[in-house]
């Protein structure tokens, strides 16, 4: 439960080796000793990230094997994730790809829709249906502004992202009355080992930033927030751009 | 799991609840009972999440809270309160307020054997958090003065429980029990014969904390009722100054002529409501309460002085201003109250001096002496308590409580349940070393564990079954 300082108990993170992910397990508000529970597909990465995190301060750490690529049995999955029940669930898997070849290779393709959204979807259902029956929490969910309008350089990853954002959207209405908070997180381009490779563009912010503004939007009337928060307008101006503009707009 | 039905008891509905502290607000499905037999039907149809019961919600903290599970409010069940004239006992129903209960009872000349600092408690969260009071110091905790309680169980059964009779260790962990025994419908009450509605008290000024505490001491001695009102936003040498206040109910002939000698009632007034305070931090700052602590201990005569006070504004002087905890606005505040040991006494001072140099604001500062009371998870033990009122939108309030928590522990004193809203779970058993003792019996009372709360699912109270791991004791 959180308390009166709006300190949790425990956070799980969905995709346990990512950078923003990690950043913002982190920089919430917690109590000391409080408990974690990573999943993701990278076992060994996230035994290491365990022991970094114990000597942080945190208290029970737990890794749960978790493969957006390959379904397992969600229930059973979430079921154990819920073994210490979460004040804060992240879902912060990510995985860029590269729109070169998903251009022309429908394997790469579907791979990209498969880690960034369908391959989440049957553990939000699991997700939002604990979080709907245990009354309070916040389910946090990383979409980025590259889903709000398609660009040539990364169009696959927006679409499937875009897929989440408005499957985790219709998520928060449906437990909207049962007292647990859904935030969608549109963060501009993250400078990570992710996108180590890109140039970064104008609004490019960092895993800390993010994690301060989710920080501060949990507990709070918030639905969606960008990072930075200017990013919102911009986005609504570059929306409403005809396309044959938009398209000529610089990478 | 996938039960996510409305539960069924009538006209159940969802709503956000708070302690009075107005923090951590949860969700569940609360309901209105008009009966006991009611009650028991929505007891054994609960949901995955549980039962907590819920009275006046003057618990601080998350008590009567129980997010995503039922709370069944007691304020509807049938107002029964029925005196027996002759010996003083009293069957009360746990809904109705101590205030109601008083104004029933006192001008038939009873008066309750305990009351806390407000009238607005209910009887059954008076018991469950096992509220304690001026006189402590001399007679204990309010379950010490309860002879029966009336207790449908988490399985829907309905218990009668005494002090001493066959099942006392039921009566005892529900005493103090945070309502997770079961939901206490009624109660029979041991009442005090009283003469007036009047206590006269006598007021001294203190110089400082150290002062403060050796007046109270000495009043102990000879008071029926005794507290200190401390000024801790004071600095430098008049640091916990404060006012001590000894009192025992008065005489007729000690009023005399101009007021009434009898236990006709004096009004019960309320003068002001604050209204929704929309700011976070709310309307108070430490400036404007050490000026207002000023006034308040230059009101106080400075030599030891004799007068007489109406009961209401004597035991409840906050309660002439509804809805106070406003003012702390939208983040709310909390209460940190604490007891050490008579072993640990020369701590106290130290405790206050390094939360002062953490530089915690200290709106209002209450010091009472305790003992011992019978219940495993009562609060009082024999010692100092301090009860401190604090706005939770400070800057490194955690920590610096955080830091106090484990000097309190390492003394050997504990946190009050009733009051908590943000300790840390490990702390429990080792402020509370009976709680096993505790878990076991409320384990034979409430064996599918459907009594649940905000509070046990924090501090991980109820003792969890397997594949059902608490925090920090897995």
């Amino acid at each position: 439960m959180r308390d009166a300082l709006g300190r949790i108990q425990s956070v799980l993170l969905i995709g346990g080796s990512s950078e923003i992910g990690l950043a913002i397990v982190r920089g919430l508000p917690r109590i000391d000793g409080a408990s974690v529970c990573l999943a993701g597909p990278d076992r060994p990465e996230m035994e290491q990230v365990a022991r970094m995190l114990r000597t942080e301060g945190f208290g029970e750490v737990r890794v749960l094997d978790f493969d957006a690529c390959a379904p397992t049995d969600p229930h059973g999955f979430v079921a154990e994730a819920w073994a210490v029940e979460p004040d804060v669930v992240i879902v912060a898997t990510g995985y860029l790809g590269d729109q070169a070849t998903a251009s022309h290779d429908p394997d790469m393709a579907l791979r990209l829709i498969d880690i960034n959204f369908r391959g989440l979807v049957p553990a939000l259902v699991e997700i939002g249906q604990r979080l709907k029956t245990q009354g309070h929490g916040t389910l946090v969910v990383m979409s980025t502004v590259a889903g709000e309008r398609p660009r040539v350089a990364n169009y696959t990853y927006g679409a499937a992202k875009a897929g989440l954002d408005a499957f985790t959207r219709g998520l928060a209405a449906s437990v909207d009355h049962a007292g647990v908070q859904v935030l969608v997180v549109r963060p501009g381009f993250v400078r990570t080992r992710m996108t180590a490779h890109l140039t970064p563009v104008p609004f490019s912010t960092t895993p800390d930033k993010v994690a301060a503004a989710v920080a501060a939007a949990i507990g709070g009337p918030s639905k969606t927030i960008w990072v930075p928060g200017i990013l919102r307008w911009v986005m609504r101006l570059l929306r409403a751009l005809p396309e044959s503009i938009f398209r000529r707009l610089p990478a | 799991m996938r039960n996510t039905a409305r539960p069924s008891v009538d006209g159940a509905h969802q709503q956000d609840l708070t302690g009075w502290g107005r923090t951590a607000p949860t969700r569940a499905f609360v309901a209105h009972p008009k009966a006991a037999n009611e009650l028991a039907i929505g007891m054994s149809d609960h949901g995955p999440r549980g039962v907590i019961p819920r009275g006046l919600g003057r618990s601080y903290g998350d008590a009567a809270q129980n997010a995503g599970g039922n709370v069944v409010c007691t304020d509807r069940l049938a107002g029964r309160c029925e005196l027996d004239p002759v010996s003083g006992r009293a069957w009360v129903s746990a809904g109705i307020s101590l205030g109601k209960v008083i104004e029933e009872v006192l001008p038939r000349g009873w008066f309750p054997a305990v009351v806390p600092g407000t009238q607005f408690v209910s009887i059954g969260g008076a018991i469950a958090s096992d509220v304690h009071g001026k006189n402590h110091h001399r007679d204990g905790s309010f379950c010490g003065h309860v002879t029966a309680i009336e207790l449908v169980t988490g399985s829907g059964g309905q218990l009668t429980l005494t002090p001493s009779g066959t099942d006392s260790e039921a009566f005892w962990a529900t005493a103090g029990g945070m309502g997770l025994t079961g939901v206490i419908t009624q109660a029979q009450l041991q009442l005090r014969p009283v003469q007036t509605a009047h206590v006269r008290v006598e007021t001294t000024r203190t110089n400082d904390l150290a002062d403060s505490m050796n007046v109270l001491k000495e009043a102990d001695a000879t008071a029926h009722y005794t507290v200190a009102w401390v000024d801790l936003l004071r600095r430098g040498r008049g640091r916990g100054r404060g006012i001590v206040t000894a009192g025992a109910h008065a005489l007729p002939e000690e009023l005399g002529a101009t007021r009434s000698a009898s236990v006709k009632m004096p009004p019960n007034r309320r003068l002001a409501s604050v209204p929704s305070v929309p700011t976070r931090a709310g309307v108070l700052h430490p400036t404007a309460m050490a000026l207002f602590n000023d006034v308040y201990f230059r009101r106080a005569p400075a030599r030891p002085t004799t007068t007489f006070a109406p009961i209401w504004g004597y035991f409840f002087p906050l309660d002439v201003v509804g809805h106070w905890n406003r003012l702390y606005g939208r983040a709310g505040m909390l209460q940190y109250q604490f007891v050490i040991p008579d072993q640990a006494t020369d701590q106290l001072i130290p405790m206050v001096d390094r939360l002062l140099a953490d530089g915690i604001p200290i709106y209002l500062a209450v010091l009472k002496r305790l003992r011992d009371v019978p219940g495993p998870l009562g609060f009082p033990l024999s010692g100092w308590t301090l009860a401190i009122d604090i706005p939770v939108a400070v800057a490194n309030l955690g920590p610096a409580l955080d830091r106090l928590d484990a000097h309190v522990a390492e003394c050997g004193g504990r946190i009050y349940l009733a009051k908590d809203s943000r300790m840390r779970a490990d702390l429990v058993p080792v402020m509370y070393p009976r709680l096993d003792e505790w878990r076991a019996v409320r384990d034979r009372l409430d064996p599918e564990q459907v009594m649940h709360s905000d509070l046990d699912r924090r501090l991980s109270l109820v003792a969890r079954s397997s594949g059902h791991k608490g925090l920090l004791n897995a």
